[in-house]
């Protein structure tokens, strides 16, 4: 099966889970012998994707033509769709020189999908398409409006079987891509603006993840968790929502750093985005709890986001400052080492779709307590789980954790064993079935 | 003349509530007094209270050819004066009908064996002087908790005076000899062991209503069929199994009490057949053969040993963390904390703690009153560190004063009394009511729920993953010979 992905985030360069899920999946759908082509904003050059074409929707080199073609097509969509004018959005700010050797890969799609062929023969001009940063900054919309032309126009020079978008920021390239290539669409969710947001949601990207969803020829859902809350909130009919659960890929926790953890003091870990969504001042309530009525304890947040000014003040007026520790966003070998440093991992997220941190944990063999709003509490029986809310309950588990080592060390016994069944393969097969599914509708 | 030997367990724990961190020195009240009394009164409604009635008229009615056989737990029992004294009056209804054998055990369904042998020898003496006032007979015959049993519990029990002693007749303890004779303990000439026929045990417990089975559905001609089949190749069948089976494991809709209610007529319709009791069975016939069992067996799960309560390091935690303060518990000599302390030695709760099969969700959860066994794990170790506490501020505390008479009006209503009620001297035990107060905790065998066809499971007893796997092993009564 030939697969033109689209996602946000490709490792190393990640913010979250997403970029490691799609990591961890697309390595699964190769392993399978699919052949994928892996759409992301922007490349720098240390992107691990032998398994893969990584594109890079910015700087990509596209003759003049399709970008008009698709110009028009992505004008429509955000307008009638979405509802959205981008207003900054320069077409082609970057043109530059043609550049004779290039050529078109693959055929061009269907006649009828918007005038390709018209402008086909019209020009040799090669631009360079939009630039783009492919971060979460301030002009995310612009950002992802950019990036959904440059997909139109992959599209149009690609060939391949099915789309696979992952979350909101590619559903507009997703949609795109099967506008002018009449293939089926498939949109990944592993989050959603309620997750994110709450019930204080950005009305922009509700109503792009509402039309995407609801155009869409199959939705995946990280969980059940999501595919309910897809269900309930955006309306979509059940029946084209499939659940296929993360995984978590083996090699990345090399075990160097299992025996650094320091009997005489113990570490609470919070490692995720420091936003509504993971609870993070829950977390810093619980080590209130806690940290007065046990000594040696101490509590790490790793992470970065908009609400941490708030939990630092909230940890400094709860005095407990001196054994609350902040490390910012971490990554590789620095992530690493604070799970193997760590005696518990904490995820009191508010809506967490899967949340792969905590299988990440696991291999640590750190014991976690997962909030039981999160997805990935379904694949895993020998996690504790709370209520986000509930922080004394939240306090009380972690107090058992650590005064109790038979406590820990049933837990990560037996999730060792579960860990064992949860892998990307299995997330890859189940994948795989779903693009057979929307095939065989689409060919029926 | 084989004897079909009908023994009942009746349990039911005291279920401990959610107990956090935050509870410790703060509170003393342990029980789920809410829970406990809810799964007691619908038990009692969907089988104590039924079965009863049901046995009452068989006895009376078949005249001295029927008889079975009961052991009560002491927190059962508690539960019944505390939240249906109704139930424990049927009970001694039927214990006047003269058809009705009541058994031995630990006072507190305990596994007190396996940690301390002058605990579990008061509890047995607890639990004797309480049968002997409800129900006015001196129990001869003893049943450890689960049906635990091995050479050494024989010998003890042999010096306590009894005359008989349960246990599982698991395959791995007979090899090829059968359940269906009486046997001798490895040590002792005057204990008789009578043990268990699980296969046909179970057809009543567990499988009688899986549609699956393929012997499905069972009547009472059908099972008598398969007794009469022992004849001559067997002395005593022993039908052991959880009282609970009756209305609840099995439910009135899948016609378990009309099989009940059918089936002495249909095994007594063989003039060579006839029902007794287990002392009676040991007075009467003879021992065929001495049994060794130097390993612990008991009737739980396909294992039959003790992993159920002891499989894991958080079980073995709790429980050696509990025994452990008996030394402190002892000298503080105060009767209330002796009581909770006794009262956290129920072996249900050391079963939530269990692992096996977690991720099955299969029958421990089932009675499991905790979403997970870490859960119940954290939840008891809580509840141990504030009676420590309380333990040792007695222990620093001048010498008790008499201890005052709880009334049981006065525990139940936990929160508001407690307080109200500690003595003097004595900060925070009193808190706990006095006698009974602490709770217990759990197994909410009770609780099995729906399914009325094929409740296979049964709790903690016996075979508890027995919905397929005794099924299969299950021969068709003609073969089940049994060698000797």
């Amino acid at each position: 099966m030939r697969v033109l992905m689209f996602g946000w985030e490709f490792p190393p360069h990640i913010s979250g889970g997403l970029g490691t899920a799609c990591y961890g999946l697309t390595r699964a759908l190769a392993r399978r012998g699919h052949q994928l082509i892996f759409v992301i904003p922007r490349t720098r050059s240390d992107e691990p994707a032998q398994h893969l074409r990584l594109i890079s929707a910015s700087g990509t080199p596209v003759p003049l033509s399709l970008t008009r073609a698709t110009a028009h097509a992505a004008r429509a969509l955000w307008e009638k769709r979405f509802s959205l004018r981008i207003l900054d959005a320069a077409l082609f700010p970057y043109a530059s020189p043609p550049i004779p050797s290039a050529r078109f890969h693959g055929q061009t799609p269907s006649e009828d999908s918007i005038k390709v062929r018209a402008f086909e023969q019209e020009s040799q001009s090669i631009v360079t398409l939009l630039e783009s940063e492919g971060d979460y900054g301030a002009n995310l919309m612009a950002e992802v409006y950019r990036y959904s032309q440059a997909a139109g126009a992959l599209a149009l020079r690609e060939s391949f079987d099915v789309i696979h978008a992952h979350d909101w920021m590619a559903f507009p390239a997703g949609l795109l891509a099967r506008a002018v290539s009449r293939r089926p669409l498939i949109l990944h969710v592993h989050s959603l603006e309620y997750d994110r947001s709450g019930d204080h949601p950005n009305p922009e990207i509700l109503e792009i993840e509402r039309a995407g969803l609801e155009a869409a020829d199959a939705v995946i859902a990280v969980s059940h968790y999501t595919r309910q809350m897809i269900i309930t909130r955006y309306g979509i009919a059940p029946e084209k929502i499939h659940v296929v659960h993360n995984a978590v890929s083996r090699e990345e926790a090399p075990r160097l750093y299992r025996v650094q953890r320091r009997s005489e003091e113990k570490i609470v870990l919070f490692m995720g985005r420091i936003t509504f969504q993971k609870g993070p001042d829950y977390f810093v309530e619980a080590a209130g709890l806690v940290l007065p009525r046990l000594p040696h304890v101490r509590f790490v947040m790793a992470g970065s986001g908009d609400m941490l000014p708030r939990i630092i003040q909230r940890a400094a007026q709860l005095r407990i400052g001196s054994r609350f520790h902040f490390t910012g966003f971490l990554k590789g070998p620095a992530v690493e080492r604070m799970y193997a440093l760590s005696d518990l991992y904490v995820m009191p997220s508010v809506s967490e779709p899967f949340g792969i941190a905590p299988l990440e944990a696991m291999l640590f063999d750190v014991p976690v307590l997962l909030s039981r709003q999160s997805g990935v509490s379904e694949v895993l029986r020998n996690a504790l789980t709370v209520d986000f809310w509930d922080v004394r309950e939240i306090a009380n588990k972690i107090i058992a954790v650590l005064q109790h080592p038979p406590l820990a060390n049933e837990i990560v016994r037996h999730c060792r064993e579960e860990l064992r069944a949860i892998r990307w393969d299995n997330a890859a097969e189940a994948i795989a079935s779903v693009y057979q599914t929307v095939l065989k509708r689409k060919g029926a | 003349m084989p004897a079909v030997v009908f023994y009942f367990q009746v349990h039911q724990p005291f279920r401990l509530r959610h107990y956090t961190f935050f509870d410790i020195g703060e509170n003393h009240f342990y029980e789920d007094d809410r829970k406990n009394r809810e799964i007691l009164r619908k038990v009692a409604h969907k089988c104590y209270l039924p079965m009863n009635a049901l046995l009452t008229d068989l006895i009376r009615q078949h005249a001295g050819a029927f008889h079975v056989a009961f052991s009560l737990s002491g927190v059962a029992l508690d539960q019944f004066e505390r939240y249906a004294p109704e139930v424990l009056e049927s009970f001694q209804c039927l214990a006047r009908t003269g058809g009705v054998e009541f058994l031995s055990e630990t006072e507190f369904h305990s596994l007190a064996f396996l940690f301390s042998e002058r605990e579990f020898r008061e509890q047995v003496e607890l639990h004797n002087r309480r049968i002997k006032t409800l129900f006015g007979q001196t129990p001869t015959v003893f049943r450890n908790t689960e049906l635990i049993y091995n050479n050494a519990l024989a010998q003890v029990i042999e010096s306590m005076g009894f005359k008989a002693i349960l246990a599982e007749g698991a395959d791995h303890v007979l090899g090829w000899r059968s359940p269906n004779f009486l046997y001798l303990p490895k040590t002792g000439n005057r204990l008789r062991l009578l043990l268990k026929n699980y296969r046909l045990s179970d057809d009543i417990a567990f499988r009688f209503s899986n549609r699956a089975w393929n012997e499905f559905p069972l009547t009472a001609e059908k099972y008598a069929a398969w007794i009469h089949a022992l004849n001559g190749n067997g002395e005593i069948i022993n039908l052991f199994m959880d009282y609970e089976t009756f209305g609840e494991h099995q439910w009135a809709e899948t016609g378990i009490f009309d099989f009940m209610r059918a089936l002495p007529t249909a095994i007594l319709r063989h003039p060579d057949f006839r029902f007794s009791t287990p002392s009676k069975a040991a007075e009467h016939y003879s021992p065929v053969a001495r049994l060794d069992v130097p390993l612990f067996v008991s009737w739980a799960d396909i294992e039959r040993d003790l992993t159920a309560w002891l499989g894991n390091e958080m079980q073995k935690d709790a429980i050696e963390s509990l025994y452990r303060l008996e030394t402190d518990v002892r000298r503080c000599n105060r009767p209330e904390l002796l009581r909770v302390w006794r009262q956290l030695q129920t072996s249900d709760h050391f079963y939530y703690m269990c692992t096996k099969w977690f991720a099955d969700g299969d029958v421990h959860k089932y009675f499991n009153p905790y979403g997970s066994p870490y859960d119940a794990y954290i939840n008891y170790m809580n509840v141990l560190a504030d009676f420590e506490r309380t333990v040792r501020e007695a222990l620093a505390a001048p010498p008790p004063p008499p201890s005052p008479p709880a009334s049981p009006s006065a525990r139940r209503s936990r929160k508001q009394t407690a307080p109200a009620r500690s003595t003097p001297g004595i900060p925070k035990v009193t808190a706990h009511a006095p006698p009974d107060p602490m709770p217990k905790n759990n197994r909410p065998k009770t609780t099995k729920k729906k399914s009325p066809p094929p409740k296979t499971s049964h709790v903690k007893n016996k075979a508890k993953r027995s919905p397929s796997t005794p099924k299969k092993k299950h021969p068709a009564p003609s073969r089940r010979t049994n060698p000797r």
